[in-house]
C-alpha cells in the first residue's frame, strides 16, 4: 500500500433508497475540500429495485474510479441485505456504516436515511471540512426539502 | 466561460465538449450507458433530438456535416450496429464539416444483452477512434475529435465504455475557436456512392487512413506515464487508470487513438521495456496488432476478456495468475416495479401459456420471476420478426400460442419494419403483437420517442401511435387498451385475438409510474410557454 492510497467508500443499497444522491454527495464535498475525487456508479437496470452500489474515492490521486476488492476504507449500506453481497470490498480493518445502526424514528423523513448515513459517514472523514458538508447539501437539494436533508445529516452525525 | 474544475461524468464532458466547440446538432438514440450525452448538451443550451434510431440519427448526423456543420451522434454499442449501414459508407464520402459518432460500450453488461467491442467497427469501416481514459479526456479527445475530423474530413468514433460514461472525475472546460458558417458544397463524386465513384473513394479512404497513422505516431493522443524499463503496460481507455495504479512503478502508455493504430510507437515502446504486457478490457485488439506487427508483447489469458478489468484483474494478469473469480454473495436483481402497467400483461401471458417473443426494455424483466413469461430476447425489434418466424414453422396448436411483445420506444426503434414484415408475410396462423405503451422509453431514464408527442425536451412534438400505424398498414384487429388495474380486459381480447387467426395488435397503454412526475412537470412548463 503506498502512502497516497486514497480514501475508498462504497455506498450500497438498492435502487430508489439514494445510493447515487447519497455518494454524488460524499463526492462534491469531498471535491469541495480541495480532494482528488473519482466516483463510479452503475445505472440502467439498477433503477427497477435491483442491487446499486457506488464507488467514491478521494486523496491526493485517484486512478481508477472503482475501488479494488478489500480496499474500501468504509462501506456504508442502505439496505442490511446489500451487506453481504459488497462485504468483499471492505478492508479487514474497514468500517461498516449501516442504516440498521441508525434510529430511523428520529429522521424528519425515511425518504432522507440516504443524508442520515452520509452524516455518519462524516464524522470518519476529518479531510472533509463541515463547511463543505453543508455546501455539498445545500447545491444538491432545491429549497423544498434542503431543510429536511441538513436535519437528516445532523442527525446521522450524532448517531455516529 | 467558468475557469474553475467541475466533477462531471464523462457523458457531461462529452456534451461540455460538443457545446463549447459549437456542435451545431446531435442525435442519437436513448442507450445507456450514452444516453446523458444528449440530455445534458440539450440542458447547456445544444441543439439535441432523439431519432427513432442510430441509423436515423447518423444520417441526420452525417448531412449536418455534409452541410458544413459540427454534428455529433451518440448511441450505445448495440446502437452502432444499427448505423453500421451509413458509417461504412460515410467512411467513403467523408465530410466537410465535424462528425463525431460518441458509442458508449457494456463491458460486464450492467444494462446491455452483449459485450461486443465497437473497436472492431473502427477498423471494418476505417473510421479513425479516440478513446478517453477520464471525464476530462473525454471533453479534450471529444474536441479533438471535432478537429480531426475537419482537418482529414473523415468521421471520427469517439468510444467511450460504462466506466468513463458513469464516473465522475474532474474537468477543466476551456475555449475554442469558432467554427466556421455552414454551407454546402456541392461535390458529386466525394457524396454520391454509385460505384464509378465509390471505387476511388475506397481507395482515398485508405490513403487518408494512412495519412492519420501518420499523424497519430507523433500525436499527443498516445501519453507515456512514467520510465521504468523494466515493466510496461500498453493500455487504452478505462484500462490506462487500472494499470497505472495496478503498477505504479511500470511505465504504461496510453494508446488514445486506437484506431488507425501508433505501430511504431508501440514498437518503440515495447523495445524501451524488458517486459510488456497489453491491458485490454474485451477483445485482444491491441495484442493482435502488436501480434501482427511482430511486437513482442505478452497479453492477458481469454479468461479476462469477460466482464469489465479492474485494478484487482490487472494485478492477476501481471503475476500470471489465471485462478477462477471468488464467488460472491448475489445481489438483488431488478424487477418490473410493482404498479407497472406492464404487471398485467405478463400475468395474462403466463396464465395463457404463450410462447412470448420479447424485445429490449423494463419489460424484458418478464423473462424473470413471478412472471417467466419470456421465451426469446435478441436484438431491439426482434420480437416481431422473430415471433412471425416461430409462427411460420411450428405446428398450427403451438403457432397459435406466439406471441411478439414489444414496448413503445422500442416499437418506434426497430418495430415498425418488423410490423411490415407481418402484413406482408402473414403467417397462415395469424399473429398477435402486443405493444407495452407507457409513454417513454422507460429503461434508460424516461427519454422522449416519435410515440409520446414531446421532443427530448419535452416541447411538444407531432405524435406518431402505433395503432396508426396498425391500421394503414391493414392490421386486421386493432385493439387499445387502458391498462387500469383491472386491465380493462387485456386476458379476454388477448385471448380472442389468439383464437382469430387473423393478425392482430394490441396496444396495452399506460403511463409509465415512474414518468408521472415528469410528465407533470412538463406539462407546467409547457402551459406556461402557452401562457
Amino acid at each position: 500500500m503506498n502512502r497516497e492510497a486514497p480514501v475508498n467508500v462504497i455506498v450500497a443499497g438498492l435502487g430508489g433508497q439514494g445510493v447515487l444522491t447519497c455518494s454524488d454527495l460524499l463526492a462534491d464535498a469531498a471535491f469541495r475540500a480541495g480532494l482528488s475525487v473519482k466516483k463510479a456508479e452503475i445505472h440502467g437496470m439498477s433503477q427497477r429495485g435491483g442491487s446499486v452500489s457506488c464507488d467514491v474515492r478521494f486523496g491526493a490521486e485517484v486512478l481508477s474510479p472503482m475501488v479494488p476488492d478489500g480496499e474500501a476504507d468504509f462501506l456504508v449500506v442502505l439496505e442490511p441485505t446489500q451487506e453481504a453481497p459488497n462485504r468483499h470490498s471492505l478492508k479487514p480493518d474497514g468500517v461498516l456504516l449501516s442504516v440498521s445502526d441508525l434510529d430511523m424514528d428520529a429522521l424528519p423523513s425515511k425518504k432522507a436515511m440516504n443524508t442520515a448515513m452520509l452524516g455518519m459517514l462524516s464524522r470518519h472523514l476529518p479531510d472533509i471540512e463541515e463547511t463543505c458538508w453543508q455546501d455539498a447539501l445545500n447545491a444538491a437539494f432545491p429549497d423544498k426539502i434542503r431543510a429536511m436533508n441538513r436535519d437528516a445529516f445532523a442527525i446521522g452525525q450524532s448517531n455516529a | 466561460m467558468d475557469d474553475k474544475a467541475v466533477l462531471v461524468n464523462g457523458d457531461d464532458a462529452v456534451a461540455m465538449a460538443a457545446l463549447d466547440t459549437g456542435v451545431c446538432l446531435g442525435c442519437g438514440y436513448p442507450g445507456t450507458p450514452s444516453t446523458e450525452i444528449l440530455e445534458t448538451f440539450s440542458g447547456l443550451g445544444g441543439r439535441a433530438q432523439w431519432a427513432p434510431n442510430e441509423k436515423v440519427a447518423l444520417e441526420v448526423a452525417l448531412g449536418a456535416a455534409f452541410g458544413g456543420g459540427r454534428a455529433l451522434a451518440t448511441m450505445k454499442h448495440v446502437g452502432l450496429n444499427v448505423a453500421a449501414d451509413p458509417l461504412f459508407t460515410a467512411a467513403y464520402t467523408g465530410c466537410s464539416g465535424a462528425l463525431v459518432i460518441a458509442v458508449a460500450d457494456d463491458p460486464g453488461m450492467a444494462s446491455s444483452q452483449n459485450e461486443q467491442d465497437s473497436r472492431r467497427y473502427a477498423a471494418a469501416a476505417g473510421v479513425p477512434m479516440l478513446e478517453p481514459a477520464d471525464s476530462q479526456q473525454a471533453y479534450d479527445f471529444m474536441a479533438e475529435a471535432v478537429t480531426l475530423s475537419e482537418k482529414f474530413g473523415t468521421p471520427i468514433l469517439l468510444r467511450l465504455t460504462t466506466r468513463i460514461c458513469h464516473s465522475k472525475t474532474p474537468v477543466q472546460r476551456r475555449a475554442f475557436p469558432a467554427p466556421a458558417a455552414t454551407g454546402f458544397v456541392p461535390d458529386i463524386p466525394m457524396r454520391v456512392m454509385i460505384p464509378a465513384y465509390a471505387r476511388p473513394a475506397h481507395r482515398r479512404l485508405r490513403q487518408r487512413l494512412a495519412e492519420v497513422q501518420v499523424w497519430n505516431e507523433s500525436g499527443p493522443l498516445n501519453i507515456r506515464y512514467g520510465d521504468s524499463r523494466e515493466l510496461g503496460l500498453i493500455a487504452n481507455g478505462i484500462s490506462v487508470m487500472h494499470a497505472r495504479e495496478a503498477a505504479p512503478d511500470a511505465a504504461v502508455l496510453q494508446v488514445g487513438m486506437t484506431y488507425p493504430f501508433p505501430i511504431e510507437t508501440l514498437r518503440a515502446f515495447a523495445d524501451s521495456v524488458r517486459r510488456c504486457v497489453v491491458i485490454e478490457e474485451g477483445d485482444p485488439i491491441i495484442a493482435e496488432a502488436c501480434r501482427g506487427a511482430g511486437i513482442a508483447i505478452e497479453s492477458a489469458p481469454e479468461m479476462y476478456r469477460f466482464g469489465e478489468l479492474n485494478v484487482g484483474k490487472v494485478r492477476r494478469i501481471l503475476a500470471g495468475d489465471t485462478t477462477p473469480d471468488p464467488a460472491r454473495p448475489p445481489g438483488k436483481p431488478p424487477q418490473l416495479c410493482m404498479g407497472c402497467p406492464h404487471r398485467l400483461v405478463f400475468e395474462a401471458l403466463r396464465d395463457e401459456a404463450c410462447l412470448v417473443t420479447g424485445d429490449i426494455g423494463c419489460y424484458t424483466l418478464g423473462v424473470l420471476a413471478p412472471f417467466e413469461a419470456m421465451h426469446t430476447c435478441v436484438c431491439m425489434g426482434a420480437a416481431l420478426g422473430v415471433g412471425l418466424g416461430l409462427r411460420h414453422v411450428l405446428p398450427p396448436t403451438e403457432a397459435r400460442r406466439v406471441v411478439s411483445v414489444i414496448g413503445d420506444s422500442t416499437f418506434m426503434h426497430s418495430g415498425i419494419t418488423g410490423l411490415l414484415e407481418m402484413a406482408y408475410n402473414p403467417p397462415a396462423t395469424g399473429h398477435v403483437v402486443v405493444v407495452l405503451d407507457n409513454g417513454t422509453t422507460a429503461m434508460t431514464g424516461l427519454q422522449e420517442h416519435p410515440g409520446t408527442g414531446r421532443k427530448l425536451d419535452g416541447a411538444p412534438a407531432r405524435q406518431i401511435l402505433p395503432e396508426d400505424l396498425a391500421r394503414a398498414m391493414g392490421i386486421d384487429r386493432v385493439t387499445v387498451l387502458d391498462m387500469d388495474t383491472k386491465g380493462s380486459g387485456f386476458r379476454d381480447t388477448l385471448r380472442a385475438d389468439l383464437d382469430s387467426g387473423k393478425l392482430c395488435m394490441i396496444v396495452a397503454r399506460r403511463p409509465c409510474i415512474l414518468s408521472l412526475r415528469k410528465q407533470k412537470k412538463i406539462a407546467d412548463v409547457n402551459k406556461e410557454g402557452d401562457a
